[in-house]
């Protein structure tokens, strides 16, 4: 939160970053992702994706509460139940990067309200709390019905060039910046 | 040699994961500011990491295909789920100011609203679990164009697809950079 007294942080932001060695040209970061998915193409024969266990996590989840047979039963997790595959793996593998990156650069930070949230709707945190669970609710809702999110849809299906990817990337771009006006507009 | 044997891919994938969060997290879009601020329209390095990896991935596992060293990972172009998931998932990704695979690594960083959006992740896939009987025979159902690609649609050649792709975001990456100079210049 202490970057609130930002005047413009969205502006000041990237000319900060670019400061700061720890912190990578977003083209090269870019470039490692594609060179991953060639490493995934061949050596494992799985494209990034990251929903897909997140359902099958969920359905861990749900047979705390409704048990192993209700969850069995359903017609979706029949498909994709729960269990350590290439995908939960995965999930838990991108966690711990994400964590020692940032550790290793000294960038793990305790984060209630970001600070671009905070200049627009203030800095109640149980507000911004209830939104990100809503937000969070409706694109893992989203990313099923759509069969893959911004990875396994927008990169992974994108870069084989596939309908679905690239509908995707469209949809959700153009969705995401109308919805983005809406929130931060000047009334 | 490859692909590798199931038991060995399933060593490798937190591997393949932490990459993938590393080079997030050092890319800058694990920061909710940086996401939101993208759907806003004033700051492009979410737009620059997925369209190079995109580009880099796309034009590199074509190659690695035409020699025969991978395969197409296609998924179904469902129309209905995939224009309805990518429009609910802009306005998801607005509220949170994530995507799964971001907001999942932004958790394990310290930023506490991320976490509370994995657990609406959670809620919102139980949710499409319980949907799912019902959204097969109706959004589902209504257009599956199959595993189709741009190729398909439009008739032309891959490379050629791929050499337009290149040629689009390298305009794009230009055009982006020019904007963002006269941006500092002002500020």
């Amino acid at each position: 939160m202490s970057g609130v007294a930002l005047p413009d942080a969205g502006l000041a932001a990237p000319v900060a970053a670019e400061a700061a060695p720890t912190r990578w040209n977003p083209y090269l970061v870019g470039a490692g992702i594609g060179v991953l998915s060639w490493l995934a193409f061949v050596i494992v024969a799985a494209p990034i994706g990251i929903t897909t266990a997140g359902a099958q996590i969920a359905g861990g989840v749900a047979a705390l509460f409704v048990g192993q047979e209700a969850v069995s039963a359903n017609a979706y997790w029949a498909r994709y139940p729960m269990r350590l595959d290439y995908g939960t793996l995965f999930l838990i593998g991108t966690a711990v990067g994400a964590f020692l990156s940032a550790l290793l650069r000294g960038g793990l930070k305790v984060e209630h309200v970001p600070s671009v949230w905070a200049e627009r709707f203030g800095p109640s945190i149980g507000r911004r709390f209830a939104v990100a669970f809503l937000g969070g609710a409706i694109i893992m809702f989203a990313s099923r019905l759509a069969n893959g999110c911004t990875s396994g849809n927008g990169i992974s299906q994108s870069l084989q060039l596939a309908v679905v990817g690239w509908t995707f990337f469209v949809t959700m771009f153009a969705s995401g910046v109308a919805t983005a006006w809406l929130m931060f507009r000047r009334r | 040699m490859f692909p590798v044997a199931k038991e060995t891919a399933l060593w490798l994938a937190p591997f393949f994961g932490l990459a993938f969060g590393w080079l997030l997290e050092r890319g800058r879009v694990l920061d909710y500011n940086v996401i939101v601020n993208q759907l806003r329209l004033r700051d492009f390095t979410v737009l620059k990491v997925m369209l190079t990896a995109v580009v880099v991935g796309g034009i590199g596992v074509f190659l690695l295909v035409q020699m025969g060293a991978a395969q197409w990972h296609l998924r179904d172009a469902n129309m209905g789920g995939v224009v309805l998931g990518g429009l609910l998932f802009g306005v998801g990704m607005a509220l949170y100011g994530y995507c799964p695979g971001t907001g999942f690594a932004a958790a394990a960083t310290g930023r506490t609203h991320a976490l509370v959006g994995v657990l609406g992740m959670i809620a919102g896939a139980i949710a499409y679990a319980y949907a799912f009987a019902w959204l097969r025979g109706t959004v589902l159902a209504w257009w599956n164009a199959g595993r189709i690609t741009l190729a398909d649609v439009t008739g032309l050649p891959m490379w050629l697809l791929y050499g337009l792709l290149a040629v689009v975001a390298v305009g794009l990456f230009v055009a982006i950079e020019r904007w963002e100079a006269r941006r500092r210049a002002a500020a």
